[in-house]
């Protein structure tokens, strides 16, 4: 007898459908998995005769013959257990077989039937609506995921067992409760980094939201233990809330990365990956293609701490994905690709030694500076806007009260957000940091003093023609935080004070 | 290109090319070495060789050699030709032939201060060097140095900042960029000043080239400053050779913890002019109040004043900000304010220096 099931497998980020096929015809007691399946799947026929056993059916000693179709499309992970159970029991008349039709299956089992805790369930979910499924199934942890996507009866079951009675008819069981700390959906987690922590750091601050406003890349640059890493793990907390479209793509995303629990993510992805990653770990790729911690960021940060360390491949590799906010990964004939829009953090040591310019420790020469200054030039830089230099902040600094709090950072940050989002409507890009050369001519308005200090700044050297883009970009974003229609000169002076040094125009000694 | 330079001074200073290799034995005495005559100095260098080099050495064919030279956009001067800047005769072994890229050649004949230190600098000493070298050269002084990294550097830059000539000595060739990542420092030397060497074009770096070339630039100038240097610094060599022709040696003082203070403190120690700034080398080389530095002092806005202040009190740039009584926005701004207006300038690590 032959029976059928709807599943998915997970290709990159995206669901694929797979009909699970089982067939069963007497012959010697066999069971074989064919449809190209990797380890994971081979090893799934001995999960599921003892789940099957377990649960108190029946594993038919005759020849089983499970199918994984299309058979073109490589199936990796345990994903696919449970739908080759319940397959095996609808083909051996213990559940009825044409209530298979509305449903799909998606899960792990283990031994004893349980079943366990999959990453993915949203993409399968997804996948299940654009099928035209009515009715999924899923492990218990995953309900809440999967109940994301509208219009879809989910069943989350803790057991082979309780699938099998939900296709014969039982109701399904309740969703299983938020978790505490979600139940208030806007409130953020109360363990998230706030900038209310940050003693000192007076100008960082301010670079932090000017950044976070403008969606600008930045550096950080600073001698090691001044607090740069610290800094940049608060950049998400004054960032504006995503949307529901963005958090689910979030959810789905690191869901099938093995990263989230359960529930919708609210809080925009930190990412920090070490400098000792892989190209491949960085935008993604490998066999199956995964995602890389550029995808992992997706509409949150991208922190690279001691960037002068990465392999100068990887950091090769981060262009694409900068410049088009996507990476395209090919792998034999299939082109997979990975969302990757995320903000730009790094931070670097301003020397080898790391003391530059903190009193007398730096013994650094002008070749190990310009070596060093080498490691980090090129392309990325180009990229950011911001560079903001971290000093240790002094001992009143510490003991005084914080200067401000991520929710009334976040508050600032939408406004000029919003700001933003009107004067640019229309043009392809939504914050100023997005801006290029012809849309700073059309939309950033200077006053006449600033004319004047930015053709300064220009003449005496102090910036290259790229650079004044840069300069005109942050400019534009510090007049938007302050409600200014037009670039006022102090506006335009902040905005030099924070520019790269290598955008000097000039390369003098030292 | 002029004919400066005639058949015999050519065809030694081919031979000192040739011999690039073999005086590298010979370079703890190469100023005695260099003087030998060219037949001496065969049979002192040559070795086996001797034989093979007198014949090569008699089948030279100057005008090839000469138009090698051309080629390479390099002008010659020799000894012989009155345009051959005095001040190298005072030498125990001036160069034959010296060659010049930019130019023009008289440039090298003008009132001249060499300012030499440390590749290892320190912030202080790449500021001092260079606010020396913008000082000189609106001074009108040829600020001449030898276009090493670091102090050399800053030097020479500083010159070129106040558009005035500078000329850097090099160790091999005139037309090569030595070290090879000062090529931009380089390009604008040759078109701000001049570049002149003792090599001719192409010729290959060898440490003996080093102490030789210090001695070019102790003649070329009528006063050496050292701004930083280690106990072992070649700028001390230079410092040393200078003395030994009778020209004046000046050294900017330095924090005696520091070591790269070691040697101008030592050379101070030692009597040498004490120099502070710019003015002091003026009063040494001319008499005191003779001649001044002609370099707009501008006062900062008002409003900026306190702040100048507190960064040159040498508080980091946050704190100085603090004190100064500013606001994190307007601070920043007005760090940028005393940036373009030339007061400060910022450093490596972000923090801003007091522009001297």
């Amino acid at each position: 007898m032959l029976a059928r099931i709807a599943t998915f497998a997970i290709d990159g980020i995206d669901p694929r459908h797979v009909w699970v096929e089982v067939d069963i015809r007497s012959g010697l007691p066999a069971f074989t998995i064919v449809g190209l399946g990797d380890a994971a799947v081979r090893e799934s026929r001995d999960r599921v005769r003892s789940a099957i056993a377990n649960s108190g059916f029946d594993f038919p000693q005759t020849r089983i013959t499970a199918n994984l179709a299309p058979a073109f499309l490589r199936k990796v992970g345990p994903g696919f257990d449970a739908a080759l159970a319940l397959g095996v029991l609808a083909a051996s008349g213990q559940v009825p077989a044409d209530a298979l039709d509305a449903y799909a299956v998606f899960g792990e089992l283990s031994l004893s039937g349980d079943l366990r805790d999959s990453p993915g369930a949203l993409a399968v979910a997804e996948g299940a609506r654009r099928a035209g499924l009515e009715r999924l199934i899923v492990p218990r942890e995953r309900a809440r995921e999967a109940a994301l996507v509208g219009g879809l009866e989910i069943a989350g079951v803790p057991s082979l067992r309780v699938a099998a009675d939900v296709l014969t008819g039982a109701a399904p069981p309740p969703l299983p409760p938020l978790p505490a700390s979600q139940s208030t959906a806007q409130a953020a987690a109360p363990d998230e980094p706030d900038l209310a922590d940050v003693r000192g750091h007076a100008a960082p601050l301010l670079a932090l939201e000017i950044a976070a406003a403008g969606g600008h890349n930045l550096l950080f640059e600073g001698a090691p233990g001044t607090g740069k890493t610290m800094l940049a793990r608060r950049i998400p907390s004054i960032l504006p809330a995503m949307s529901r479209a963005e958090a689910i793509e979030v959810t789905r995303i690191h869901s099938i990365a093995g990263l989230h629990a359960s529930g919708l993510v609210h809080a925009r992805p930190f990412r920090a990956p070490h400098h000792t990653i892989s190209p491949a770990g960085l935008v993604g790729g490998g066999a199956p293609p995964r995602p890389g911690e550029a995808t992992l960021a997706h509409h949150g940060v991208l922190f690279l701490d001691e960037l002068a360390e990465f392999q100068r491949s990887s950091l090769d590799a981060l262009r694409q994905p900068l410049e088009d906010g996507c990476v395209t990964i090919v792998r034999g004939q299939r082109a997979l690709v990975f969302p990757t829009r995320f903000m730009l953090v790094a931070a670097t040591n301003p020397c080898p030694c790391g003391f530059a310019g903190a009193g007398d420790r730096c013994r650094c020469g002008e070749a190990d500076l310009r070596r060093h200054s080498r490691r980090l030039s090129g392309p990325l830089l180009d990229r950011m806007d911001l560079l903001i230099n971290v000093e240790r902040p002094t001992e009143p600094e510490l003991r005084a009260r914080p200067e401000t709090s991520s929710a009334h950072a976040r508050d600032r940050v939408a406004h000029a957000r919003e700001r933003q989002r009107f004067r640019l409507s229309g043009c392809g890009a939504c914050c100023n940091g997005e801006m290029d050369a012809g849309l700073v001519r059309r939309h950033v308005r200077l006053e006449e003093a600033a004319e004047h200090a930015l053709a300064q700044a220009y003449a005496v050297g102090a910036l290259s023609a790229r650079g004044r883009h840069r300069v005109l970009r942050v400019a534009q974003t510090i007049a938007d935080l302050a409600g200014h229609d037009r670039v006022t000169r102090a506006d335009l002076l902040t905005a030099l004070s924070l520019r790269q040094r290598g955008d000097a125009g000039t390369t003098l000694a030292a | 290109m002029s004919e400066r330079a005639c058949d015999a001074c050519m065809a030694r200073s081919w031979l000192v090319g040739r011999l690039a290799g073999h005086l590298e034995r010979a370079r703890s005495r190469i100023e005695q070495v260099l003087a030998l005559g060219v037949d001496d100095l065969i049979e002192a260098i040559g070795g086996r060789e001797t034989a093979r080099l007198e014949r090569e050495f008699e089948a030279l064919d100057v005008d090839r050699f000469r138009s090698r030279s051309y080629a390479a956009g390099l002008d010659a001067v020799c000894g012989c030709d009155p345009g051959y800047p005095v001040g190298l005769r005072a030498l125990a072994a001036p160069p034959a032939v010296l060659y010049v890229a930019g130019g023009p050649v008289d440039l090298l004949g003008g009132e001249s201060v060499a300012i030499v230190g440390s590749r290892r600098a320190s912030p202080y000493g790449l500021d001092v060097a260079r606010s020396l070298g913008r000082g000189l050269a609106v001074s009108g002084i040829t600020v001449v140095s030898g276009m090493a990294l670091g102090i050399d550097s800053a030097a020479h830059a500083g010159a070129l900042e106040a558009g005035g000539p500078t000329v850097a000595v090099l160790p091999a060739s005139a037309d090569r960029p030595y070290p090879p990542g000062k090529r931009a420092l380089h390009r604008r030397i040759v078109a701000g000043g001049a570049v002149v060497s003792e090599l001719g074009p192409g010729a290959d770096v060898w440490r003996w080239m080093f102490p030789a070339r210090n001695r070019i630039i102790a003649g070329l100038a009528a006063m050496t400053v050292v701004v930083e240097a280690g106990e072992r610094s070649g700028a001390l060599v230079t410092a040393r050779l200078a003395q030994g022709i009778g020209r004046p040696v000046g050294a900017v003082p330095g924090r005696v913890t520091t070591p790269q203070a070691a040697g101008p403190n030592g050379l101070i120690a030692g009597g040498a002019c004490v120099v502070r700034w710019p003015q002091d080398v003026l009063d040494h080389l001319f008499g005191v109040g003779e001649r001044t530095v002609h370099e707009p002092r501008r006062e900062p806005p008002p409003e900026l004043r306190l702040l100048l202040q507190a960064i040159a009190e040498g508080h980091e740039t946050a704190a100085a900000v603090a004190r100064a009584g500013f606001e994190p926005e307007s601070g920043l701004a007005a760090l940028a304010a005393l940036e373009l207006g030339g007061f400060i300038r910022r450093g490596a690590g972000g923090s801003f220096r007091v522009v001297p």
